[in-house]
């Protein structure tokens, strides 16, 4: 079949119909390394996210994994303009976000929320659960007085809390209840998109699957769209209807679950699903791993052409030269890679 | 079988709801409730604030008055009296009545009379007025000025941090003392040096020395404060910048604030002291403890419990805000160094 670049079926799709949520478009995010006292120059950038492209179809979930430090949060937090992207566009719901500022920007928020990762880290100590859920509400004013307390005692029940916790303050919660109620605030303002930055990672593993199944059943009643990062790849099987896979601030494949898993084209993709334990000892014994040598290479400083190259048994000449495109090798299945398969 | 009534299971529910609503403040109050030293602190510092209330309290048609004279009254051998103003030229003298233990000890004055014949029990309770006063007024001032600083900084970032900062760097590379005798030396014999008998430049003036320190030590925690996930959390919910600071960065970055504002009431009572005794500081007849010690010291080797009364007072007064803050910094977080 025919190989068309990601930009060509993402601007058709966007064109088309209004199935896309969000749409991403060769979004960069470096963070400057400056030196200096008084007069600070920059010397260099981590390069977080160097282009990626990538859309979200309304009502999916779109899994997007990686190792650590290839840049999987930075994208969940520059797509909701938490850092001030370097370049790129990101479109939610036809609205360019990268342009938006103060007041349009604060509006826009209601509809994109996001969910952390450490539920320890990101509750405010000092606030009562009330407060804490109750603050969305009040931002954009929402309800205000009983009305709040109602909403807020509501939400409490959504997400599985007894509604009489609003006057507990967050230290007295377990980490699953603490994530419950992260959950709850990223509801109070009825959100279209949600970013889940490895909601469950921090979690006990006995209670992950309590989240993950909480997300999916909130999802199907409020019909939610998830971004959904993590790093725990038979979670994103589980919960995922699409997966992007990052390599160093790149997108190195993406395509529906089932493909992506049964039929992986990136050897960074293949060696990844070769590191997920198989829960039958005979088969587990057979398993074939893609064992990788070598560490991820510094986001400084990259290294040339395909960035996977360094470590890659497949890698030619080619791949250290030329940067591979960003390809559809099959319907709906992107691969960035010069011998895929 | 015993059913559980409606009512009866709402009262569980209400029993396991109240158990327990505590607040990291609260936990807090309790650890320093059983810090024996910090206690005995906090009493010694209310019992000199109660007497600085009710040295001489006039509301309305109430009056009490615990000090059994005006401090600036001069009681003559001969039974005549007479109050205001500054009698400096007859400092030199011994005081006309000593202690009670002393050798002429007058009963009307239990603990003696200065060298004009001011009582020297009501001028040490008037004393704790000032010295109480400027223990705490400052440090609130240093609070909203350092404090307004530092959240700007350290939430800002960028230039206006780098600004305020460098500002603040030039402010704290003068010797504060130093600086403190300037502007009072300066100043205070003009008119805003009368305002409150020397008060209020004496608020002033070490406001402008001691703001520093709060402005840096808010600015620190603010930005450690700034990159945790819940100050990220209220960004993407779309909480304006005065949101963020008055609601998540201020009340975290309290408890090393209040410990440094503990601190910074004994250092402030200990200055204004300092530089009334060098005669730069209250202006006479307001009595200070300070003051005092300048109009003992003449007569110190002949009468030394006009300087050691007062001089007690304020080793008192500083022991009990010391101990008091320390125990603060351990309630308040037992792993923070200050």
């Amino acid at each position: 079949m025919a190989a068309s670049t990601f930009q060509e079926t993402t601007s058709t799709a966007t064109a088309g119909s209004g199935r896309n949520l969000v749409v991403v478009d060769n979004l960069v995010m470096h963070f400057p390394l400056t030196q200096g006292i008084i007069f600070q120059r920059q010397v260099g950038a981590v390069r977080a996210v160097d282009g990626i492209s990538f859309f979200v179809e309304k009502g999916e979930t779109l899994g997007l994994v990686g190792e650590s430090g290839c840049g999987k949060s930075t994208t969940g937090r520059a797509l909701l303009q938490l850092y001030e992207p370097t370049g790129g566009s990101v479109r939610f719901d036809g609205t360019e976000l990268t342009t938006l500022k103060g007041e349009s920007l604060r509006k826009m928020r209601r509809r994109m929320q996001m969910i952390f990762q450490d539920p320890y880290a990101s509750l405010n100590p000092r606030m009562t659960v009330g407060d804490i859920i109750g603050e969305p509400i009040e931002v954009h004013h929402l309800a205000a007085g009983r009305k709040k307390q109602d909403r807020v005692q509501e939400l409490l029940k959504v997400v599985g809390l007894n509604p009489y916790f609003t006057n507990r303050y967050p230290h007295e919660f377990s980490g699953g209840q603490r994530q419950r109620i992260g959950v709850a605030r990223a509801l109070a303002v009825e959100p279209d998109f949600i970013v889940c930055d490895e909601p469950i990672s921090a979690l006990d593993v006995s209670i992950r699957a309590q989240i993950v199944n909480l997300l999916e059943e909130l999802q199907g009643k409020f019909n939610l769209t998830y971004l959904f990062i993590a790093h725990d790849l038979s979670v994103v099987r589980h919960i995922s209807d699409r997966v992007a896979v990052m390599y160093l601030g790149k997108i190195v494949e993406l395509a529906d679950r089932k493909e992506l898993y049964d039929h992986p084209l990136h050897p960074y993709t293949q060696a990844l699903l070769s590191a997920v334990p198989i829960p039958d000892p005979k088969i587990e014994a057979k398993r074939r791993r893609i064992i990788l040598t070598g560490d991820v290479p510094s986001p400084v400083n990259p290294p040339s052409g395909c960035r996977f190259h360094t470590r890659c048994w497949k890698a030619q000449k080619i791949c250290s030269e030329v940067d591979p495109e960003f390809i559809e090798h099959s319907a709906r299945h992107w691969a960035a890679c010069h011998f895929p398969g | 079988m015993a059913t559980i009534t409606a009512s009866q299971q709402r009262a569980l529910d209400m029993n396991v709801i109240t158990r327990k609503q505590r607040s990291l403040w609260m936990d807090a109050a309790d650890r320093l409730r059983r810090n024996k030293a910090a206690m005995a602190g906090l009493f010694v510092i209310l019992g000199f604030a109660l007497v600085a209330i009710f040295a001489d309290l006039r509301v309305g048609p109430l009056h009490i008055q615990l000090a059994p004279y005006d401090p600036t009254c001069y009681f003559y051998l001969n039974g005549h009296t007479a109050c205001g103003g500054d009698v400096v030229g007859a400092r030199s003298g011994p005081p006309t009545a000593n202690p009670f233990w002393g050798a002429n000890a007058d009963p009307r004055f239990l603990l003696g009379t200065d060298q004009i014949g001011r009582d020297i029990l009501s001028r040490l309770m008037f004393s704790a007025r000032i010295s109480m006063v400027i223990g705490f007024v400052p440090v609130v001032l240093y609070f909203l000025i350092g404090g307004t600083i530092g959240l700007a900084a350290g939430y800002y970032g960028g230039w206006i941090d780098n600004l305020l900062m460098r500002f603040t760097d030039i402010v704290y590379a003068f010797p504060d003392l130093l600086l403190l005798i300037i502007i009072m030396a300066t100043i205070r014999n003009t008119w805003i040096g009368d305002i409150m008998g020397g008060l209020f430049l004496m608020f002033i003036a070490l406001s402008i020395v001691n703001w520093v320190g709060m402005a840096r030590l808010v600015r620190g925690q603010v930005l450690s404060l700034r990159e945790k996930e819940f100050v990220e959390a209220a960004r993407s919910i779309g909480a304006g910048p005065v949101r963020i600071m008055t609601r998540h960065l201020l009340p975290n970055s309290l408890a090393p604030v209040i410990v440094s504002m503990a601190f910074s009431v004994p250092l402030a009572i200990f200055a204004e002291a300092s530089l009334s005794f060098l005669g730069i500081g209250i202006k006479p007849p307001t009595p200070s403890w300070g003051v005092m010690i300048n109009e003992g010291f003449v007569v110190f080797t002949g009468t030394p419990s006009m300087v050691l009364l007062p001089a007690a007072c304020i080793a008192l007064v500083m022991l009990a805000f010391t101990f008091l803050g320390d125990g603060l910094r351990d309630a308040l977080d037992p792993r923070m160094k200050l």
